[in-house]
């Protein structure tokens, strides 16, 4: 198994998810961003952290680093692709998932464990779920507030591709309290709180543990 | 080069006079700025430094006491740990948000300057009452400028502590910490050594923003309208400081370096003399080869510039290529800018012409050196008089709610959770508990830090109220299960130049001292902040200490202030005495009184305590110092966080609230007996139901306490 | 020569500064204020007889994200 962990400057979550994953018996490898070849893997992760000093836009010039081409095409050839809160918003710079994130509605960055319901088991990140799960994860941004236009988010509601829902109070005004979404062919995958930091008992919870062992699983082997 | 120019700068006529001795002719006007900044207070501590030999640091696993850019300990098995305090007091009166962003910024240059990765910060802050809206401008802005620059430049804040008093209502208080680890072999120093190995600067490029912040901001007082002073104020750059750090760490990885300094006040000047004097050696320094960001920029501005985020590599010849490489691999701009001579001068050329030829060691090692006059203000003794003169009975409930009531004892998660205080999955106890404790992964190692300060009490008696700090941060540590292991200091304090501050000053150092000899902990850096002082008020003398804790193994369940469950008993672990009123929450803020003399410390008691501590966290689930509030409060807390309820036997009222030293709560299944024989051990009651209930004394609904103390901090900002 | 791109939140997406912003001039007694929408603006140097084409074409594959800003070039 060979897990590419994106590495873009700023990002700062790639050791975690390294850790994390190996946790769970996958060969995570961290990948530069100008790295142009991934060839090897199975699957991406985008960690989170503040590529390109989230300047301009959060993931607006990160979309654009040359390892993109490659995490499209692993996308488009039905790899499990992940983007972790930072990452998430990449994968909606890049098209690759819809809508966007904007500033938490009470305009203060959010570091805490939030409650996430599970509400589909049809993505590579909740497969090993059940609808109805409740999990308590850390949720850690500033611009963690989903929004995208209204058909859109009908869209995502009725073909079941919301994914993590918040559990109770709402903690940054997401719309219809999304946490999570993934695309038509539940390959590419993104949410903005932090699995990896939910994966030991020693951290608190682990509770994240079940979203990246349905990643884990759903990697194809490397071929020989 | 008239006498005018060096008064403009902030130097007395006999310091001039020292430069013209030393160079044995008038300096030119950059060498005069050069000086200038390197004498101010702020970097040659020309005030402070006779005094600071006081504190000891030659404990075994001491690696680097003072002097470098961080202290260093060893923690066994080839790892090291470096930690550091600093002040950024008056850039964040100017402009809150920069101020406290590029305080950050500063302080982890010094931790990655060592070879350690920064793996942690801590900011203790000191603001005016909230009622007052420039004192919530200043409050949000440094809690979001500390956000802003912490968590993108992917270093989690862990805490901090925070008080409001009027003394801080033009002069907040910003101090920052910061922990970095590392193994053996990464460590570096500042100390240039080989001639003819290569300079380069490494970073930000240079402009000509901060020119004389440290002279100008941080070594002199304040004065209505100072405002305007904003033009030396930097802007830091997170990013930029994120790369940085990665190319840093990458280089050392890589052996390519042979010392490295971080850029901070007087930029080039002071880095590539510092460097150079460290090593015993002399540089050349070419300032065209500098990376600017703005053109026609004067050498003098160039050599003084304080932009932010850069660092001043060593680096041998053959080497030079390879460094470039892996800076640039990182997008870390970097160029070429000197060489190490064997000459001890360092000569700053620019277009061809020698700018500034001094002996490189002069700008530390010949500054100013003052012993400024001392003498105890004339009101101490009749403050010690003025005892607080407690009332017969009192309506608990009601007392211990207006207690939580306050901003500083309020629930503090409105700061924290602003704070990424998770990144890297080392923190096994966040914040909001006692101190913060981290495991180093791959080991069963931990660290643990308590940031502790309490300027009341040491307003009320600087030497006493510096030693009771210190045994704090030593018991917020050992309840963690870590013992005591170094500790720095930041010495706020107002004018140096008034006797009474100064008494407040060498008290101070005499209580951190003898604490820390007591306590068998090295002092391993500091910093000093004078001139904290606003139109001629001056601060509450605020020392404020930073305590690293070392277990080795760490327990495998750390003690918890959420970790109680009814059932479980409560015991109170340290000396009772219902006396110890002077400087307490309860005297402040029920009785609106300050005056009267704290209570000396006890070492055997203290010492005693903070060992049985530290064995204890191996065995219970909750631990918890009984600080500001008292006993009253801590058990609160501990009932808020496991939301269950108590019931406490109390014949008198007067011991819940005082703040006698060097006490803690242990909570434990009620088979489990703490008695121990060289400390005084009581058992307080029982956890359970929903409210706090002191017998006949009333008591308190839980769920009231918990809002009360939930919205204590929040209302107040929003 | 100069372009000037002024980029808002499309009408009907959540602006948290500028519902924020507006609530709070309404608190200070400005009961005029009927919305606030904040946005971004990008001064961008370019040689001379750069179309507004080319300024365009930036802002739909950079500057501005279609899915949920608005934008308008001006040349100063």
């Amino acid at each position: 198994m060979h897990v590419a962990v994106v590495v873009f400057p700023g990002t700062n979550c790639e050791h975690d998810v390294d850790h994390a994953l190996s946790l769970l018996g996958a060969e995570p490898e961290l990948v530069w961003h100008r790295d142009v070849d991934l060839s090897g893997a199975t699957g991406v992760v985008l960690p989170g952290g503040f590529a390109h000093g989230d300047y301009l836009r959060t993931g607006a010039i990160a979309r654009f680093s040359p390892i993109m081409k490659e995490v499209e095409r692993l996308a488009a050839e039905g790899a499990p692709v992940l983007g972790i809160c930072n990452g998430f918003q990449m994968l909606c710079e890049a098209g690759l998932l819809p809508g966007a994130t904007v500033a938490n509605r009470d305009l203060s960055f959010i570091c805490r464990h939030v409650d996430l319901e599970v509400t589909s088991t049809k993505s590579i990140l909740t497969a090993n779920a059940t609808i109805g799960d409740i999990l308590h994860i850390p949720l850690n941004s500033y611009e963690g507030n989903f929004v995208a236009p209204e058909s859109e988010v009908a869209i995502l509601e009725s073909e079941g591709r919301v994914i993590l829902r918040y559990h109770g109070e709402n903690p940054n005004g997401s719309t219809n309290s999304i946490a999570g979404i993934t695309n038509r062919g539940g390959n590419v995958a993104g949410l903005m709180p932090h699995p990896e930091r939910a994966s030991e008992d020693v951290l608190g919870s682990i509770d994240g543990r079940v979203l990246l062992e349905s990643f884990v699983g759903s990697l194809e082997p490397v071929p020989a | 080069m008239t006498e005018a120019l060096h008064r403009q700068l902030g130097m007395t006529d006999d310091e001039y006079g020292a430069v013209v001795e030393i160079l044995g002719r008038s300096p030119n006007e950059p060498e005069l700025a050069m000086y200038s900044v390197m004498w101010s207070e702020h970097c040659s501590y020309k005030s402070s430094r006779a005094h600071l030999g006081r504190f000891g640091h030659d404990q075994p696993w001491v690696v680097f006491g003072p002097g470098e850019n961080a202290g260093v300990v060893d923690l066994g098995d080839g790892w090291l740990a470096a930690l550091r305090i600093e002040s950024h007091n008056h850039p964040s009166f100017v402009e809150p948000h920069q101020g406290a962003a590029t305080g950050v910024g500063g302080i982890l240059r010094d931790i990655f300057t060592m070879g350690a990765r920064p793996i942690a910060l801590w900011d203790p802050l000191r603001f005016g009452p909230l009622a007052d809206p420039q004192n919530r401008y200043l409050f949000q802005g440094v809690v979001g400028g500390i956000a802003g620059y912490g968590n993108a430049v992917g270093v989690p804040t862990l805490g901090g502590e925070v008080e409001f008093a009027d003394r801080f209502s033009k002069n907040p208080l910003v101090n920052v910490m910061a922990l970095g680890l590392m193994r053996e072999e990464q460590l570096v120093t500042k100390a240039a050594a080989g001639e003819g190995n290569v300079a380069i600067l490494l970073g930000a490029s240079t402009g000509r923003d901060g020119i004389g912040g440290a002279s100008i901001l941080a070594s002199a007082s304040f004065e209505e309208g100072d405002e305007e002073k904003r033009p030396s104020v930097q802007v830091g750059d997170p990013f930029e400081e994120k790369k940085l750090i990665e190319a840093c760490l990458d280089l050392y990885e890589r052996g390519l370096v042979v010392a490295i300094q971080d850029l901070g006040a007087a930029g080039i000047s002071c880095a590539t003399s510092e460097s150079a004097a460290a090593g015993g050696m002399g540089m050349d320094v070419d300032l065209d080869a500098v990376h600017v960001r703005e053109l026609a920029m004067t050498p003098g501005e160039i050599l003084m510039s304080e932009s932010q985020e850069r660092m001043l590599a060593i680096v041998e010849p053959g080497d030079v290529d390879e460094a470039l490489r892996v800076a640039g691999k990182w997008e870390v701009q970097v160029s070429v800018i000197g060489t190490v001579t064997a000459s001890d001068q360092l000569r700053v050329t620019h277009g061809g012409r020698v700018v500034a030829d001094i002996p490189a060691a002069s700008l530390s090692e010949n500054a100013p050196l003052y012993r400024r006059p001392v003498a105890r203000p004339a009101h101490q003794e009749s403050l010690w008089g003025d005892r607080p003169s407690l009332p017969g009975e009192i309506d608990l409930a009601s007392a211990l709610l207006r207690l939580l009531d306050d901003p500083a004892l309020g629930d503090r998660s409105w700061i924290y959770e602003q704070y990424d205080h998770m990144l890297f999955l080392n923190t096994i106890v966040g914040p909001g508990h006692n101190g913060s404790l981290l495991r180093i992964k791959g080991t069963e190692k931990g660290l643990a830090v308590s940031t502790d300060g309490d300027s009341l009490r040491c307003y009320l008696d600087p030497r006493r109220g510096a030693e009771r700090i210190v045994y704090e941060s030593a018991l917020n540590v050992a309840v963690t299960g870590s013992r005591p292991y170094a500790l720095v200091d930041n010495l706020n304090f107002g004018n140096p130049e008034k006797p009474a501050v100064m008494w407040q000053f060498l008290e101070t150092v005499e209580g951190i001292a003898t604490a820390c000899e007591e306590l068998d902990v090295p002092v391993v850096g500091g910093n000093v902040s004078f001139y904290n002082e606003t139109d001629g008020v001056d601060i509450y003398p605020a020392p404020v200490v930073g305590m690293l804790g070392f277990c080795d193994p760490m327990p495998t369940e750390p003690p918890r202030l959420d970790r109680g469950l009814a059932g479980m008993a409560i015991w109170l672990i340290g000396p009772e005495s219902g006396e110890d009123f002077a400087a307490s929450a309860f005297s402040r803020i029920v009785l609106d009184h300050i005056g009267g003399r704290p209570q000396a410390p006890d070492t055997d008691t203290a010492r005693a305590v903070i060992s049985h501590a530290s064995r204890l966290a191996f065995e219970v689930p909750v631990l918890h110092d009984v600080g500001a509030g008292g006993l009253a409060v801590a058990l609160a807390e501990i009932c808020m966080k496991s939301d269950v309820g108590a019931s406490v036997d109390m014949d008198e009222w007067q011991p819940l609230f005082d703040e006698t030293p060097h006490r803690f709560i242990a909570v434990a299944p009620d088979e489990v007996d703490l008695a121990i024989d060289d400390v005084p051990v009581r058992r307080l009651g029982t956890l359970g139901g929903g409210t706090m209930n002191f017998g006949a004394r009333g008591d308190l609904d839980l769920g009231e306490a918990h809002h009360i103390w939930y919205h204590a901090l929040r209302r107040r900002v929003s | 020569m100069r372009y000037v791109v002024s980029i808002t939140r499309k009408a009907g997406l959540a602006d948290p500064e500028g519902t924020t912003t507006a609530a709070a001039l309404t608190n200070l007694g400005y009961r005029e204020v009927r919305d606030v929408h904040f946005g971004r603006t990008i001064h961008i140097e370019v040689t001379d007889g750069t179309s507004t084409e080319r300024i365009d074409e930036m802002c739909r594959i950079l500057l501005a994200n279609p899915v949920i800003e608005d934008y308008i070039v001006e040349e100063v």
